[in-house]
């Protein structure tokens, strides 16, 4: 017996999805970012210790900051490469997949509303990539990360002396002083820790409901696909 | 005014005090502005041989703690001189003249010293309603400022008011209180930040202009960097248990007493750019954190309303006043489990003929498929 017809009448038909820098920039964006929001949180609201020790023999604090500054810049560069692999990458990796300046993608991101959300059963196909309203989620997860960018080096540029914190000095100024700043870099740090809760429960339940494979993924790079429905099949053959 | 100007020197000797007291005054204030030793001669130079310069002092809404801190200057000098003798010209709080008189030379300095006096503001200008809420001698304190700025050399706006507008710009600053910056332009405008700001900061700056004939190096905020370019934090001698964790609870702990770090406490060190760590109040005698108490930001904009004073994060806007990002972020946490826990639940209610379906394929679909 054929393998696959155990999992569905159709064919399903693999499909080389996520390159390799996309799934190696996922897994150290994901990583960076845990790292970066609990000691961020740390930092923001630092536990108490009753101690009796001297300060010299103890460090504790200045390691949790330098932890932290140093997945910001594993974060800064990453994203600096996916950027750059949104112009060199496939078309799942494309940047134009998530900016919605069509109609179509306008529309497309209501129906996975009307899907996903309440939960009306499609005859469609989900995308293969990202979905329409998945992409722009990402969209904005990106406009976060600038505002992390901005926020975090403006204030890191005060106390550092490298080129790259320097390129920061004109933030602070722009919202009126380091007060602001830090207050912004501390609200969206929420903003991640939402999306991560949100992010995986939407990956399981996609698994669950569709069973491509959205999983793996991200591991292996493959998703699954019933044939004849996958879109651009024919140039992918090739 | 047509009488001879005599030089600060000069005016020094006039009141008593001797060479060697000069000297060293000289030596402080070329060490406030962080310049080489080797520059004290050119300051003493300076201070010889230069004629004063002249200021109008403006008041407007303010609570004076500017001049008052002013005059506690470390060295008598600075009182005597800088403040005794450039602010004769016009000063509301300690000049001679009233009424007309006193108008009469407001207006006499403005023309005979065109483009050479500065004009040192302090306290915010009030811009709602016409800005009735201060008016002197018949007129706004915007139509002073812009009349006292436009011909002077400089604009120095001493303290937080004048700089961004202190207290009486926090939410939701009924009288429209407004900041110099935002209303000359034109001219080099020179915030010397704080609450009031430290005596010899604003002695230094006037030094400096003296001393140079310049106008200090500024950051973006327009404050003079040699004062303004390092952190509370940087410079605060609690730094060490920072970075070893170590903070105080409450002020009453054991902690406080062992002199930990006060950032749990709220203090704003880390975000506020000021020299108190390191020239320190009243003749160098003490500073807020010294002294067991937080930084409260005085010297950044805003710090009014970043509040409280005594906790390190703000309140959350719109939430009551004890919410902060972190219990907003939180709540917001549990509503998306209960939805995400929802939606798992509609879904497999909703869904079940898809799941249901795809389940039962291998069996009743393999005939079509061979
Ligand atoms: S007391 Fe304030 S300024 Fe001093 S180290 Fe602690 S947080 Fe920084
Ligand atoms: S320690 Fe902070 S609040 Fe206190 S005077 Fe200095 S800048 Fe202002």
């Amino acid at each position: 017996m054929d393998p696959t017809t155990l999992v569905s009448k159709d064919r399903l038909y693999p499909v080389y999805v996520w390159q390799l820098p996309v799934r190696f920039y996922h897994w150290i964006n994901a990583l960076s970012i845990v790292v970066l929001a609990i000691t961020g949180y740390v930092i923001g609201d630092p536990p108490a210790i009753q101690s009796a020790t001297e300060a010299a023999f103890s460090y504790w604090f200045g390691t949790i900051r330098i932890i932290h500054f140093i997945a910001a810049y594993v974060f800064f560069f990453n994203f600096i490469i996916r950027i750059y692999w949104g112009f060199a990458g496939n078309r799942f990796a494309d940047w134009r997949n998530f900016i919605p300046y069509t109609k179509k993608h306008w529309s497309d991101m209501w129906d996975v509303v009307k899907v996903d959300i309440f939960q009306v059963v499609s005859k469609e196909n989900p995308r293969l990539g990202h979905n329409a309203l998945a992409s722009f989620t990402y969209f904005l997860t990106f406009l976060a990360f600038l505002v992390q960018v901005l926020t975090g080096f403006g204030l890191y540029s005060a106390m550092s002396a490298s080129w790259l914190a320097s390129l920061f000095t004109w933030v602070p100024p722009l919202f009126g002083g380091d007060l602001t700043l830090r207050y912004i870099h501390h609200l969206f740090m929420w903003f991640f820790i939402l999306f991560a809760v949100v992010h995986v429960y939407l990956v399981f339940y996609h698994d669950y409901i569709e069973r491509n494979g959205v999983t793996s993924s991200m591991i292996g790079g493959w998703k699954f696909q019933e044939e004849g429905k996958v879109e651009g099949e024919k140039e992918l053959e090739k | 005014m047509s009488k001879k100007q005599k030089t600060y020197y000069e005016m020094a000797m006039e009141k008593g005090y001797s060479r060697r007291d000069f000297m060293k005054f000289s030596a402080m204030m070329a060490a406030l502005l962080g310049l080489e030793s080797s520059s004290i001669g050119q300051v003493a130079k300076a201070l010889e041989t230069k004629t004063r310069i002249p200021v109008i002092w403006l008041h407007g809404q303010e609570c004076t703690c500017c001049s008052e801190s002013f005059i506690r200057s470390s060295h008598p000098l600075v009182a005597d001189i800088l403040l005794d003798k450039i602010s004769l010209d016009y000063t509301e709080t300690l000049m001679a003249p009233a009424g007309h008189q006193a108008e009469k030379s407001l207006q006499d300095t403005i023309t005979n010293y065109k483009g050479k006096y500065v004009l040192a503001v302090e306290g915010s200008i009030p811009v709602n309603n016409n800005g009735i809420y201060c008016c002197i001698g018949g007129k706004t304190f915007e139509q002073i400022v812009e009349e006292a700025a436009k011909d002077a050399y400089a604009v120095l706006a001493w303290g937080n008011c004048a700089s961004a507008g202190c207290v009486q710009a926090a939410k939701p600053n009924p009288t429209g209180a407004t900041p110099i910056y935002k209303m000359i332009s034109g001219k080099p405008i020179i915030n010397v930040q704080g609450c009031p700001p430290i005596a010899e900061v604003m002695a230094g700056v006037l030094v400096h202009i003296l001393t140079f004939g310049s106008i200090p190096e500024l950051d973006r905020l327009r404050r003079p960097k040699a004062f303004y370019s390092r952190r509370v934090h940087d410079t605060c001698y609690r730094r060490p248990n920072f970075d070893a964790g170590l903070f105080v609870q409450s002020f009453d702990d054991e902690n406080a007493k062992r002199g930990f770090c006060l950032y749990k406490m709220g203090c704003k060190g880390p975000v506020t750019y000021n020299a108190c760590g390191v020239m320190e109040w009243n003749n160098g005698t003490s500073f807020p954190i010294k002294s067991g108490h937080p930084c409260i930001g005085c010297s950044e904009a805003g710090f009014w309303d970043n509040g409280p004073f005594y906790r390190h994060l703000s309140d959350f806007p719109g939430f009551g006043i004890e919410s902060t990002a972190d219990k907003v972020g939180l709540g917001l946490g549990i509503v998306t489990g209960v939805g995400l826990t929802a939606h798992a639940i509609t879904t497999n209610v909703r869904k079940r003929k898809l799941i249901q379906k795809d389940k039962r394929q291998p069996k009743t679909e393999k005939s079509n498929e061979s």
